[in-house]
């Protein structure tokens, strides 16, 4: 059973549709990139799955529980880290995690330990008691990756959990989605195509709220976007044919006349 | 409960993590001592109650209780941790009566610390007890109104000082509507019984009715009600910018 199942996902802002009909269905042991322009409806369609807006209209489903229906049940098996990864600023990252732990129910020996875990997975022990507003972006962003993996769950969904982060920080944290990835289905949005290449198994480019490509490494070690096939390291070139030059593409689809097959790393 | 409880201490911890706790209840203090000592005449007046004291409180409230409530919601907006909030696996009247809660125990605190008043008259004279202990109760109660006002208005907003400002003006509505102020722009063209509803929101009516002594049902039923129609205004706006 899949742990995470979208089905024809529609939300709208007024008239616009910012995400238009997506479906698509997360594994355990998957990780999922979300590719696309600002915009696209990524970010959207993060916010629909863990619950903090409510759809227009299809259905989505975390371990097999309707996030509207039974929204409580879907939030507890899910870790969100949102856009910006916000905190506090006044409290510590210890009060903060401490919260957290509170409202997802940890108790006693099992809340100190996940705790500590938590803290221990993203290293964050130097700069417990210091006030989150003092702390560097880089911590910032471990804070609110703790948070995220406080209560174990199930299914993580990380909004650019990279973005901002320099050389060193960007690589721990992909480390630290690689090892959780095998136990959790996880969803990752991010503007970095390498990322992709480096902890994601499948991917989908999202353009204008509609899945416009889903991609998968194949056995040569490329990517293969629908008729498109990346290179290592030349996936950018894919995503701006997918979501830029190629309209036929975009609109739903691989419908139009197939151009540049594998004529992207050309 | 789980929920709320977690909500309620983070948000009781959050007003003194700040100076502001301590700024907001050196004025609380301040203010009421300026009211009672000097508008209220309360040691010229000879008299052993605390009249001059409580009496002021619909005022100092209209104040006090907006600032008290404008960051409940709209700091989490602005900051972005509404969205944290609102996907943790807690319910969202949990949420709605944490935060209320914590705005209310907090305004007790404020209240609570005014107790060398109670001590002074109860110094120089032979108070009625009992008259004072139901105008605190009273005082709680009504302030308990003025906050889910507020909390109800900061959750429409980003902007804490445009909570702040809608926030006086709506309990300024309240405080007076038995007076002419607003009844007037009714009167004339609405029916006795409208004027006479319009008129029954009056905090101030209700409220000076208690610290005479009277403790009337009604009155605890009017604020009680009053509390939980706006904390249930407040979780419609709240849903209804999930949806929005």
């Amino acid at each position: 059973m899949p742990m995470i199942e979208i089905d024809n996902l529609v939300r709208k802002f007024g008239e616009f549709a910012a995400v238009d009909g997506v479906s698509f269905s997360v594994e355990r042991g998957t990780v999922l990139g979300f590719l696309g322009p600002n915009g696209a409806g990524k970010s959207t369609t993060m916010k629909v799955i863990t619950g903090y807006l409510t759809p227009t209209a299809g259905r989505v489903e975390v371990c097999g529980h309707d996030v509207v229906g039974d929204a409580i049940a879907a939030k507890a098996r899910i870790g969100y880290l949102p856009e910006g990864a916000p905190a506090y600023p006044d409290m510590t990252p210890l009060g903060y995690l401490e919260f957290i732990a509170d409202a997802r129910g940890l108790k006693g020996a099992a809340r100190r330990g996940r705790i500590a875990a938590a803290v221990d997975k993203v290293a964050l022990g130097s700069v417990l008691t210091q006030p989150i507003e003092t702390l560097s972006k880089g911590f910032k962003r471990r804070v609110g990756l703790a948070q995220a993996i406080v209560h174990d769950p199930d299914v993580l969904i990380l909004d650019e959990p990279t973005d901002g982060l320099d050389p060193n920080q960007k690589h721990q944290v992909r480390t630290l989605i690689q090892e959780m990835a095998p136990s959790k289905a996880i969803i990752i949005s991010t503007h970095i195509l390498e990322e992709v290449e480096a902890v994601c198994q499948r991917a989908l480019i999202i353009a204008r709220g509609r899945v416009v490509a889903e991609g998968a490494p194949t056995a040569r070690g490329t990517w293969q976007f629908g008729e498109h096939e990346a290179e290592p390291g030349r996936l950018d070139a894919v995503f701006r044919r997918i979501t830029t030059g190629n309209g036929a593409a975009a609109d739903d689809g691989r419908t139009g006349t197939p151009t540049g097959t594998k004529g992207a790393s050309a | 409960m789980r929920g709320a409880t977690a909500l309620f201490q983070r948000e009781l911890g959050a007003y003194f993590a700040t100076p502001v706790a301590y700024v907001f209840i050196m004025i609380f203090l301040f203010l009421s001592g300026v009211f009672t000592f000097y508008l209220g005449s309360f040691l010229e007046r000879g008299q052993a109650d605390l009249r001059p004291f409580f009496v002021f409180h619909p005022w100092l409230y209209l104040v006090m209780m907006p600032a008290i409530a404008m960051r409940l919601w709209a700091e989490e907006r602005k900051a972005g941790t509404v969205e944290l909030l609102l996907t943790l696996p807690i319910g969202l009247a949990d949420i709605i009566v944490g935060k209320f809660l914590a705005a209310w125990v907090f305004t007790a605190i404020a209240l609570a610390l005014t107790f060398p008043i109670w001590l002074t008259v109860a110094y120089l004279g032979q108070p009625d007890h009992g008259v004072i202990l139901a105008s605190y109760i009273g005082s709680l109660l009504m302030a308990g109104g003025y906050l889910a006002i507020c909390s109800c208005i900061s959750a429409t907003t980003k902007n804490q000082i445009v909570a702040f400002i809608v926030g006086v003006l709506v309990c300024f509505l309240f405080t007076v509507a038995g007076f002419p102020i607003v009844l007037d722009a009714f009167a004339g063209w609405a029916p006795d019984l409208v004027l006479q509803v319009i008129s029954s929101f009056s905090f101030i009516t209700r409220f000076n009715a208690i610290i005479e002594g009277v403790i009337d049902a009604r009155d605890v039923i009017f604020f009680v009600t009053l509390i939980v129609f706006w904390l249930f205004a407040n979780a419609i706006v709240v849903d209804l910018k999930k949806a929005g």
